[in-house]
């Protein structure tokens, strides 16, 4: 490099401009990169941004001409009309049993089934396998149509049964844990069974324990499911008794054909719901991530 | 080791799993194609009393009837124009912001974090927020002398204006059908660009270092570099973002409620403007024309499957592996 320098000092100025024209150049690509990267930034964060600052006005503050960009008086209790204006109470407590009912027992018939497939050796295993991943692409909506008969008939309407039942097992899931079961050596197994350890005592004290993390991000995508589901509960279940969070949101605050919203109390409902959200980016982002990244499936 | 107790034992611990599968997944397969072929089926076809007196007859009827309603046809240009415009624009936006992001050093986990932010979220509620900053506040159908009342013209036109632009009436009273559309493709995009990012950016981060080094031993400009290395050494991952992006597209439905509302599907003084296939669908269940629903359901399970293959088949021309 000195050598260089030396020779472009000695020989040419032009070389030398050149060189710091360079120099400049990257400097300049740098801040057009950076500028770009925090511009982007910004788009992404200023929704939650105006949804946090407008749930904390006032209605007359948030239809001054000109917006504030801070609330002049923080109002905290437009979050306790929000609570009381669409039951978030009882929104919370629906989901919270839909939530929690519907991860275990989906997660017990994924552990069985993706220990199954990884560990047990059965006539027809993998065209089975196989068949079970051919139906991840079909479009959910096909499913739907007989599902509303099925439930309908099995006279399982506004009960928490249907919107619990019809979705526990998941392929996607089964095959993320039979993937990560496959890593487990084999002989562990084995050497479990001349011990004479039973199935569930080796699933429960080596095989769980080890796939930890994949289970933990079934159990994240799982729950937010029953957070964000929306169409299925809204056709089966859409009642005051079983209504879920996001249907009780959307059904709350529907857009009148005036246009004359109490946008501030709206926000401020909108921001209860999607506060658990937020807490699970902030401590479970990694297994989120992990889960997607092998996957184009949302929730 | 295959011995008989391990075979039953097997089929014990996926029994659960195969019972439900047989009755939510693989019956609905059967049942829906049934259900498309036999003419008019409709909730009466299920009811006890009047079951067994139907007289089944099998034809295309329900197919006809679907592409035939204007509202159908309508849900699918809707469906087809925010596909065509969001997987192109949310593509090229996550491509280009990892790219940046793969080339930045201090700050780049910050950042990669916020990109990821919109991934964690519920689409009805921040759809909301989206029709929140989007919508002129205030009164907007006002029939008296002093017309309507408009309080401000809501974030979105106020930054407009503030960079010299002209308001647009986006959602409200009387807005105009691409007013809306740009709304939904702008809510759309937004979501859609942390899925990308995090598959493009896992992608980039995984290409050997030395096809860059050759390239600047060779002092390629960059432009070039991004061209001739990075999309090349992208491309499976692009491929994937931008198939799984249209059977995403196809599918679209809950954003549109969440900024329109569902009762809406559309500003004020025309709803069900921008109802989706998927929307449709739902619409057809909930009316309880079951063979009607079931034809949509196939007709878009028909043009996902097109549409795949399409991009299959150019990605196999394109894509390096």
């Amino acid at each position: 490099m000195t050598d260089q320098k030396n020779i472009a000092v000695m020989h040419s100025k032009n070389l030398n401009t050149e060189k710091v024209k360079g120099k400049a150049g990257k400097i300049i690509g740098k801040i057009i990169v950076y500028a770009f990267l925090i511009l982007m930034a910004i788009i992404v964060v200023f929704p939650f941004y105006w949804m946090i600052i407008s749930s904390l006005k006032s209605l007359p503050e948030y239809k001054l001409p000109n917006p504030t960009f801070w609330p002049k008086q923080i109002m905290l209790s437009n979050y306790i009309n929000a609570f009381n204006t669409a039951s978030l109470g009882k929104l919370f407590v629906n989901t919270m049993i839909v939530g929690i009912v519907s991860t275990i027992l989906s997660l017990v018939i994924t552990v069985l089934s993706a220990f199954a497939f990884a560990r047990l050796e059965f006539k027809g295993r993998d065209t089975l396998f196989a068949a079970l991943l051919a139906t991840m692409m079909i479009p959910g909506e096909l499913f739907t149509i007989t599902n509303y008969i099925t439930v309908y008939q099995f006279g399982w309407m506004k009960t928490y049964t249907v919107l619990i039942v019809p979705f526990l097992v998941s392929v996607f899931y089964i095959y993320l844990l039979r993937q990560n079961f496959l890593q487990i050596p084999n002989e562990l197994y084995l050497a479990a069974k001349v011990d004479g350890t039973s199935d569930i005592k080796y699933l429960w004290k080596v095989m769980i324990p080890l796939a930890l993390p994949t289970i933990i991000s079934i159990t994240i995508l799982k729950m937010m499911g029953a957070w964000n589901s929306y169409i299925w509960p809204r056709l089966v279940a859409n009642d005051e008794n079983h209504r879920l969070i996001t249907n009780g949101l959307r059904t709350a605050f529907e857009t009148t054909v005036a246009g004359e919203v109490d946008y501030p109390l709206q926000m401020a409902a909108v921001a209860i719901v999607s506060f658990p959200l937020f807490l699970v980016f902030v401590f479970l982002r990694k297994y989120i991530m992990k889960g997607v990244s092998r996957s184009g499936i949302k929730g | 080791m295959v011995d008989s107790k391990q075979q039953w034992k097997a089929w014990l611990y996926l029994a659960p799993a195969i019972i439900l599968l047989l009755i939510f997944t693989v019956w609905p397969i059967i049942n829906t194609v049934r259900m498309a072929f036999i003419n008019g089926f409709d909730f009466s076809y299920i009811a006890e009393n009047t079951k067994d007196e139907k007289i089944i007859s099998i034809g295309i009827r329900n197919f006809a009837d679907v592409i035939r309603n204007p509202f159908f046809t309508n849900a699918l240009k809707n469906t087809l124009i925010l596909c065509v415009l969001t997987v192109p624009l949310s593509t090229f936006l996550a491509l280009l912001i990892a790219v940046c992001l793969n080339s930045i050093k201090p700050l780049q986990k910050l950042l990669q974090t916020i990109f990821f932010l919109p991934y964690v979220t519920n689409s009805i509620a921040i759809g909301m927020v989206f029709a929140a900053m989007f919508n002129i506040v205030g009164n907007v159908v006002g029939n008296d002398i002093h017309g309507p009342l408009i309080n401000n013209p809501g974030i979105i036109n106020y930054v407009l204006e503030f960079l010299g632009f002209d308001r647009i009436n986006w959602m409200n009273n009387g807005s105009s059908y691409w007013a809306n559309i740009w709304v939904m493709v702008i809510y759309i995009v937004w979501n859609a660009l942390p899925f990308k990012i995090l598959i493009l950016l896992g992608g980039l981060q995984s290409v050997n270092k030395q096809y860059y080094d050759a390239a600047k031993v060779d002092s390629t400009p960059k432009w070039r570099v991004f061209t001739k290395i990075t999309v090349p050494l992208l491309s499976p991952m692009l491929a994937y973002v931008i198939i799984t992006g249209f059977i995403g597209g196809f599918k679209e439905y809950s954003s549109i409620v969440g900024v329109f509302g569902d009762i809406l599907m559309g500003p004020p003084h025309d709803p069900g403007r921008l109802n989706t296939v998927v929307g449709m669908i739902y619409d057809y269940i909930e009316k309880r024309n079951f063979g009607i629903a079931s034809a949509g359901a196939l007709i878009l399970f028909v043009i996902i499957l097109i549409v795949t293959f399409i991009n299959l088949w150019v990605s196999k021309k394109k894509v390096h592996y």
